[in-house]
């Protein structure tokens, strides 16, 4: 599975994306997220204030019980701020 | 419809040009453009680059281009959106959108330009003479997005 980063996630993680292989008892987007905490912990620090980090599963918006089951790649980004 | 991500300056002017010429279909075209700020939040602002999310972003686009067409009778629209790094006074945004009649063009060019900036992963990171600063997503922004909101969602 891919995950990309944007935006100051992407700088705070340190990387703009990476290949990882979740274990399987990591079946949604909140389950990634602690998972990608632990070895990314200002990752954690930013998913632990509410309503900062926000996902896309497969480049769809997807919430934290969103179901990862196919998932091919997952961002976590700030809120959007285009326009 | 015409979508179209710009990693360059554009010209607002031409493209609208290009969206009308020719056209004896419609009543009226509206249009809104955003454009680079040179002071913003208490600070002078030097340049500012958007970031994206390719593939997504167009996805996203081409999606609320189609909303607009369910909801209002348009005969065409254009979204040109700028990504990149770009000075103050450049342009960021183009939204025009053309239908026989005002109201209808009018309202989907607002509703367009309220949608993209909720709903179209893209983030402002302005340069200031005190640094580098992300910009944050103003709830003014989510409000304005909120009002199109219809009751079923």
């Amino acid at each position: 599975m891919r995950i990309r980063y944007f935006a100051w996630l992407r700088q705070r993680v340190g990387v703009a994306e990476e290949e990882v292989e979740p274990p399987p008892e990591v079946t949604t987007v909140a389950g990634l997220k602690s998972w990608l905490g632990v070895r990314h912990p200002r990752f954690a620090e930013a998913c632990a204030a509410a309503g900062v980090v926000r996902a896309a599963v497969d480049q769809e918006f997807a919430e934290d019980g969103r179901s990862l089951a196919g998932a091919r790649e997952v961002a976590f980004f700030p809120p959007v701020t285009g326009g | 419809m015409t979508v179209r991500i710009a990693p360059a300056p554009f010209e607002p002017a031409r493209e609208l040009e290009t969206f009308a010429r020719g056209r004896v279909d419609v009543g009226g075209i509206a249009s809104f453009v955003g454009l680079v700020r040179g002071e913003h939040a208490g600070a002078r602002v030097l340049a500012m680059t958007l970031e994206h999310y390719p593939g997504m972003t167009e996805r996203q686009l081409e999606r609320i281009a189609a909303e607009a067409r369910a909801r209002w009778p348009l005969q065409d629209l254009l979204i040109v959106h700028r990504v990149g790094r770009m000075l103050p006074g450049e342009p960021i945004v183009l939204v025009a959108t053309a239908s026989a009649h005002r109201a209808a063009a009018l309202e989907a060019c607002a509703f367009l330009i309220d949608w993209l900036k909720t709903r179209a992963p893209f983030w402002k990171l302005e340069e200031t003479p005190a640094g580098e600063r992300w910009v944050e997503a103003r709830a003014e922004d989510d409000a304005a997005a909120a009002r199109w909101q219809r009751a079923a969602e």
